[in-house]
């Protein structure tokens, strides 16, 4: 699904330049959940603005279900994203004066999805997060964990190759953080290809493989045994 | 083109205005009153040139009178201070010397310039008028509107001397009862009896006019009042397309010619030009018209400076919203359309608002001033200039809507997206 190849990145801070990835070499299957750790400064946000295609790598290769990402402009970059990329962001990026149904509506509005069967499809992905009677609510009126849980039936809504999660539980207390994995892990099990970036030890063991990064290089890069949200949610 | 016309589209706008109603009040209030300032004024001087029109349109526009004084400078071997006397023959000169002259009419007077005024009687009745002595070519002219069942002087009555007469309505009022049908009636004007052909409405405008003074034909005149061929003045009217001030001057060479004055001499002929004075009357109202144009459009251009500046400052306001639109997959022209389409919704509306109260107050301003003295009638708007102020909005909301959607373009949704 997604093949990266030597993959550099560096940013200009003036005169000097800061090396940030120092040739990431990474593939990941159809149907993974995959976690990216590391401490801040490690890259791993670079790494995911680059797979998100929101930033460009300076060399090396990047494919995306068979696709070669590179050259991209703006237009082209945002065709792609709305056809294989799902975002969820740490502070849910909701769109605050639009209601729950109209912020999942959104990416298919880009896609040109009709009117009638944009707000059924959303209606649905809301159910899935279990939050249909929440649908004329404004992010406003809604709770962290519900928010969140919005967001992620955005992403989902477009029907995304790859679902990113940039610290999808960074604002979220503990028991809500398992709750928004366990949704995480159940949209994983119906075959979605999910990565996750964070810090968080517990949250990382809920993938199912992780990858570290340190100084802009993967130092690890392990399968594990699924730690399951469900057990920690009543 | 496409997105212009998809109801999400507008959705998506609306939304996006109504979310911040202060903001939109406070961007629309500039056009607004732009608008609002430019329909009022033009639509006043529009009412002002009306108003003009109405109170003279008795009068030809391009008219002047011309009459003869002493002679100023010796001449010919005539001395100075020669009274000089216009004659009836000088008519056919003037007119074959001057195309321009459309129309002109001699007339004599008596009751103006020192003369001393008719005395009429009826019967019992008796008072003093001016009588005219007239030509038919005067209503060229000067229209005398007749009222029902009447007429004005004719070339009959010129060529048979008839004793006929136009009288003015307070003259029938003083000599004729109120039940009295005045045509057919008999006066007697100095000792001769005539019949009444016509009353005439008092109409104003030209100088010497009166409500209470007696038409008579020009030639009954002279036979009454023994003066031969001399006429008083002459009342001349150029053709429309003519320079009046112009045309005035030739008139006066040529009297000169006819009279052998001086031709440096300006004081033996003198002459009051009324199409220059309506010249100038009309130059004011044609200014008036000419400064709320420009008042106007400086003000719409500077409300929609005002838009674009606040919609600038909305677009950093929304960066974040805009980040995340672009990660959904907006394309940079779909946001670009939706700040121009936001910032031309925004003129529009300011402006169709600013029309309609335009056209309301312009609506007031009629109902309040009518029947007055106030030279001011069906003040509007022409169409064209609605057209175009509004096709003046379409051009500028989407030139000024071009910067903030350039600036809303130019930020990378990476940036947008950053936390802090």
């Amino acid at each position: 699904m997604i093949e990266i190849k030597d993959l550099h990145k560096s940013y200009k801070m003036g005169s000097n330049s800061l090396h940030v990835l120092k040739g990431i070499n990474f593939t990941c299957e159809d149907g993974e959940l995959v976690a990216i750790m590391g401490s801040s400064g490690s890259g791993k946000s670079t790494l995911l603005n680059i797979l998100g295609m929101l930033d460009g790598a300076d060399s090396g290769e990047y494919i995306l279900d068979g696709v070669p990402i590179k050259d991209l402009n703006e237009t082209k970059a945002a065709q792609y994203r709305n056809k294989f990329l799902g975002f969820v962001f740490q502070s849910f990026n909701l769109i605050n004066y639009k209601n729950a149904l109209e912020n999942v509506a959104l990416p298919l509005y880009y896609q040109r999805v009709g009117r009638k069967e944009r707000q059924e499809k959303a209606l649905n992905y809301l159910e899935r997060v279990g939050l249909k009677e929440w649908a004329t609510h404004l992010p406003s009126e809604l709770s962290g964990g519900q928010k969140q849980r919005v967001a992620i039936a955005r992403a989902m809504a477009a029907e995304p190759k790859v679902l990113l999660a940039d610290e999808p539980t960074g604002a979220l207390d503990s028991k809500t953080s398992y709750e928004v994995m366990d949704l995480i892990q159940k949209i994983n099990d119906e075959g979605n290809t999910i990565l996750v970036v964070t810090h968080e030890e517990d949250i990382a063991h809920m993938c199912k493989r992780i990858v570290h990064l340190r100084d802009g290089v993967i130092v690890e890069d392990k399968k594990i045994e699924q730690v399951r949200a469900e057990s920690y949610v009543q | 083109m496409k997105q212009l016309l998809d109801r999400d589209t507008w959705i998506e706008i609306f939304q996006s205005i109504r979310k911040n109603k202060l903001r939109t009040f406070l961007t629309m209030i500039g056009v607004f009153i732009g608008i609002y300032i430019y329909i009022g004024l033009s639509g006043a001087a529009k009412g002002l040139d009306n108003g003009f029109e109405k109170e003279f349109e008795s009068v030809a526009r391009n008219s002047m009178f011309v009459w003869a004084q002493t002679t100023s400078m010796p001449y010919s071997g005539f001395k100075t201070g020669r009274q000089i006397q216009l004659k009836l023959r000088d008519v056919e000169v003037l007119k074959k010397q001057n195309p321009e002259i459309m129309a002109l009419a001699p007339r004599n007077v008596r009751g103006i310039f020192g003369a001393d005024p008719g005395l009429i009687t009826r019967g019992l009745k008796s008072g003093n008028y001016s009588v005219f002595g007239d030509f038919p070519d005067f209503t060229k002219i000067a229209t005398k509107r007749i009222y029902d069942g009447g007429r004005f002087i004719n070339d009959d009555d010129i060529e048979q001397e008839r004793k006929v007469c136009v009288i003015g309505e307070r003259t029938q009022k003083e000599l004729f009862d109120e039940d009295e049908e005045p045509i057919g009636g008999y006066i007697v004007i100095d000792g001769v009896s005539f019949q009444v052909v016509g009353v005439h409405k008092f109409a104003g405008g030209g100088p010497f006019d009166n409500d209470s003074d007696i038409f008579i034909p020009f030639t009954t005149y002279r036979k009454l009042y023994n003066t031969g061929d001399d006429v008083s003045w002459f009342t001349i009217a150029a053709y429309d397309d003519a320079d009046v001030v112009k045309v005035e001057e030739n008139i006066k060479a040529t009297l000169r010619r006819i009279h052998r004055v001086d031709p440096k001499d300006e004081r033996a002929i003198g002459s009051f030009n009324l199409g220059e004075a309506f010249n100038r009357i009309f130059g004011f109202s044609r200014g008036l018209t000419f400064l709320s144009l420009i008042v106007g459009v400086a003000t719409i251009l500077a409300g929609v400076i005002g838009i674009g500046n606040i919609l600038l400052i909305s677009v950093k306001e929304r960066t974040k919203e805009l980040g995340v639109r672009r990660a959904m997959g907006a394309t940079p022209s779909e946001v670009r359309n939706q700040i121009i389409i936001e910032s031309l919704v925004l003129t529009m509306l300011a402006g169709i608002i600013g029309i309609i109260l335009g056209a309301a107050t312009l609506k007031m301003i009629d109902s309040l001033t009518q029947g007055g003295d106030f030279p001011y009638t069906n003040p509007t708007v022409p169409i064209p200039l609605v057209v175009g102020s509004l096709l003046l909005m379409i051009v500028l909301g989407i030139l000024i809507g071009l910067i903030p959607a350039q600036r809303a373009v130019s930020i990378r949704p990476i940036d947008a997206l950053r936390e802090e």
